[in-house]
């Protein structure tokens, strides 16, 4: 049993490997002038850019009717889009690594195809597919069921775009785990749904919660997809990413930062529990073998 | 208690339901709704699809998508590989920090960068203003979309390069030193030839996503026609202005691309496995 937060090669005591001072001093040097390029000065940005006119202009601007809407539409559609990607991550999981069947590698590869579409490409399609220029568009139009330019569409867009997340997540990690565990709970007599529950569920936990908070960050975040299937109708349509775009092309910098700093904070938040998680997904996989 | 039968090919139950649910969503979310774009291409009137696929504008977006796309990847290359050196190799304060942050471009929404960077690079931005004196134009030029695509890009090159760093066996390069090889020849001929699979993995990863990249570029970009257009958008103008066919034609192409980089990174991978053994 691990009590130790470190694995053991980050333990190993310093070898003769390593670089000369002078030059490990230089390149940490370079990484710490990368991250302030890149990652410190947009996230320090977004607060001093927030709070530029006071805080009292800040909360404002996120209290305001139109940007209520757009948080309690981001949340709806993660809240729907996270359940229902994570029940197919966990189905594909299931199917893929405790059977063996043909073309396993080429499902396993189109799985992941919604990585390599661009956001708006995925906009599009659904565009094509379910607007009112198709037959079966104009046929839900008809019957009273609008679904681009609305939120069903933002949903379906999202769902696409976050497909993959839970499920290859779990696929390796079931895969790893094998079906022994499984296959002796059924020989002695438990059904399916008792297996899943009482042994798989368990073992798969930290994987399945990793995959799922992933999953929220991008349907949270998600732009270029959402931003061509919704429409952009203020207080209707637009998600947070969507209302910060608004904002910005009003002129509005110190409002658009303002909410830009929501969907700050709730990135920090997912790196933090993405790393506590990796620690557990990591730890857990120790104590098994 | 169920049957129990020796022969059987599934001891487990459920693999009809699993695999018929994995199969009807993966058509129902991905494969129809692609498939809808490259029926789309193909019964459209051929000449009126490569009359918009070659028209200037459309050449010159995808022009600059690519090459944007290829510059940010080399930079990727170059910085990932850093990060991961020193973050694997290193033991210095923050580092923890520094290696979580790695994944914000994942996390934080791409608009959310996109204002970033064009507020950053603005001639009154915390960087803009100097380089506003020395005349280098970053916002609404090629070299800010590079910027955007860098930030975007990054922690694909990292998190590739990083496991395989971490797992490096200390032994090879003892071995390869007391054999009398200077610290350079070992990082030229043992360290680099064995993590080069890694970070071809991860560069062609950092540029696939790049060509398709929209939310975090067309605020730095400037969208000028022929100049600074890149093909995503290119794709939205078109819808703009209800020109369906024109946006699936540009949309094709664009996945043609995409789709031969997964071709590259499939075999790339495949080339990786093979190294390893």
């Amino acid at each position: 049993m691990q009590t130790n937060t470190d694995t053991p090669k980050q333990n190993r005591a310093p070898l003769k490997r390593n670089d000369p001072p002078a030059v490990q001093a230089i390149l940490i040097l370079l990484t710490f002038l990368f991250f302030a390029s890149f990652i410190f000065m947009p996230l320090g940005l977004v607060f001093a850019e927030g709070f530029r006119k006071g805080a009292q202009v800040y909360l404002d601007a996120i209290r305001e009717p139109f940007a209520l809407a757009a948080v309690k539409l981001t949340l709806v559609t993660a809240a729907i889009v996270v359940p229902v990607n994570a029940i197919f991550g966990m189905t594909a999981a299931w199917a893929i690594s405790k059977f063996s069947f043909k073309g396993k590698t080429m499902l396993v590869s189109l799985l992941d195809l919604p990585f390599a579409v661009s956001p708006v490409v995925a906009g599009l399609i659904f565009v094509l597919l379910l607007g009112t220029r198709t037959g079966f568009g104009s046929w839900l139009g008809e019957h009273g069921i609008k679904i681009i330019f609305s939120t069903p569409g933002i949903v379906i867009a999202t769902l696409f775009v976050t497909f993959p997340f839970v499920a290859r997540e779990l696929i390796p990690l079931m895969e790893a785990q094998g079906r022994e565990e499984e296959e002796a709970a059924i020989t002695l007599g438990a059904k399916g749904w008792q297996v899943f529950a009482r042994i798989t569920l368990p073992n798969i936990r930290w994987g399945l919660m990793y995959g799922m908070i992933l999953c929220m960050a991008r349907s949270i975040g998600e732009f270029g997809a959402v931003s061509v299937v919704s429409g952009h109708i203020r207080g209707m349509t637009n998600t947070i990413p969507l209302h910060v775009e608004i904002l910005y092309s009003e002129y509005n910098y110190t409002a658009s930062f303002a909410v830009s700093s929501i969907l700050v904070f709730l990135a920090v938040a997912t790196i933090a529990v993405k790393s506590v998680m990796e620690k557990n997904v990591h730890n857990h996989q120790h104590t098994q073998h | 208690m169920p049957p129990f039968n020796r022969n059987k090919r599934h001891i487990l139950p459920g693999f009809g339901l699993s695999m018929g649910y994995t199969v009807f969503y993966l058509s129902a979310i991905v494969i129809v709704p692609l498939a809808t774009i490259v029926i789309g291409a193909f019964r459209m009137d051929p000449q009126a699809f490569f009359a918009t696929v070659t028209s200037p504008r459309v050449l010159a977006s995808y022009r600059l998508s690519i090459s944007t796309a290829v510059f940010a990847a080399l930079f990727n290359a170059l910085f990932g590989f850093l990060a991961a050196w020193t973050l694997v190799r290193y033991r210095f304060p923050g580092r923890r920090v520094l290696d979580a942050l790695v994944d914000l471009p994942f996390a934080l929404p791409t608009a959310v960068a996109g204002i970033c960077f064009a507020t950053l690079y603005s001639p009154v931005g915390w960087i803009g203003h100097y380089l506003d004196k020395t005349g280098i134009q970053v916002i609404n030029a090629p070299s800010g979309i590079v910027i955007a695509l860098i930030f975007i890009g990054f922690p694909f090159v990292v998190r590739t390069v990083q496991p395989v760093l971490a797992e490096l066996e200390p032994e090879i390069e003892e071995s390869a030193q007391s054999l009398g090889a200077t610290r350079w020849q070992t990082f030229r001929r043992i360290l680099l030839p064995h993590l080069f699979p890694a970070l071809l993995t991860g560069v062609t990863l950092s540029f696939a996503r790049a060509i398709g990249e929209y939310g975090s570029v067309i605020f730095i970009a400037g969208n000028l026609p022929l100049k600074t257009e890149i093909a995503p958008l290119m794709i939205m103008s078109k819808l703009d202005q209800f020109d369906y066919d024109g946006a699936s034609a540009v949309a094709f192409v664009l996945l043609l691309i995409s789709f031969s980089m997964l071709l590259v990174l499939n075999a790339v991978q495949r080339w990786q496995q093979k190294s390893y053994r």
